[in-house]
């Protein structure tokens, strides 16, 4: 059987390779992409805690449930946002909009 | 080594490549492929995890609907060929996002490899997922955050279209 530290390191692997792609990358849409995979890893976390330690209960997979519907209302608003900003700035790397920046 | 360790070495060997391809590629679009197979690979770990129904509904709404319309968006913006991207998708700050993405990696393998799970009730086998159970679960006790979820979808499909469509005179 497989241990539930396996899916542990799975996900710990994939959150930090999301950690790296939002900090390394300029374009909004690459760092919103790595935010899925954050994402991801925090879904399998989820799951995993729901099988291995509350088997009688569902609390981790409902919460996955609601991760799911919350990415993808995310992800929806976001890249209206970056169309938006795009349209406005004719750039949709995050370094050169800085409009807030003095 | 036993058939399951074996299928879940191979997904999560595609889970990472995946994942590599989507923060490394140095292309926009290639990424974005990477993250469909990431994706896919992710919904392999749910139905080892044995909860085929997130793994069905993974599939359909990431590998389907946020990939497309990523690809969508990253037609729109040009993210390949704004003049100042021009082929260098990463920032001066990568070697500090490699320190900080290793750190939280090291604490986090650490943490999970030196807690003692079997003290905490983790059992040994996966428990397979009863749906029966996990739907009456969804729309009994979780019926009132479930009703708040689909009015967040729906402001936010609201919020989406408003921001994103073209106005008169623009």
């Amino acid at each position: 059987m497989i241990p539930i530290q396996h899916f542990l390191v799975l996900s710990s692997i994939l959150f930090s390779l999301g950690i790296y792609g939002v900090l390394a990358r300029r374009s909004a849409v690459l760092i919103l992409m790595s935010v899925e995979l954050m994402l991801q890893a925090v879904s399998v976390n989820f799951i995993a805690f729901a099988v291995y330690l509350s088997p009688e209960q569902f609390t981790g997979l409902i919460f996955a449930i609601f991760v799911i519907t919350i990415a993808a209302a995310e992800v929806g608003l976001a890249l209206a946002i970056i169309l938006r900003i795009y349209r406005n700035k004719a750039t949709a790397n995050v370094d050169e909009v800085d409009m807030l920046k003095w | 080594m036993s058939y399951e360790e074996v299928i879940f070495y191979f997904v999560a060997a595609l889970t990472v490549l995946g994942a590599l391809g989507v923060v490394l590629a140095r292309n926009a679009v290639h990424s974005a492929l990477f993250l469909i197979l990431a994706l896919l690979a992710v919904a392999g770990v749910f139905i080892l995890l044995s909860a085929e129904f997130l793994a069905i509904v993974q599939v359909l709404i990431y590998g389907g609907a946020v990939t497309i319309l990523i690809l969508f968006v990253m037609m729109l913006t040009r993210v390949r060929d704004t003049p100042s991207a021009a082929g260098e998708l990463d920032g001066p700050q990568r070697p500090f996002a490699a320190l900080a993405a290793g750190a939280f990696l090291a604490i986090s393998v650490l943490a999970a490899l030196a807690t003692d799970w079997e003290a905490l009730g983790a059992t040994e086998e996966i428990n397979p997922v009863p749906f029966e159970e996990l739907g009456e679960a969804l729309f009994r006790n979780w019926a009132a955050p479930f009703e708040v979820a689909s009015l967040v979808l729906l402001v936010a499909l609201i919020g989406a279209i408003v921001l994103a469509r073209h106005e008169e005179g623009e």
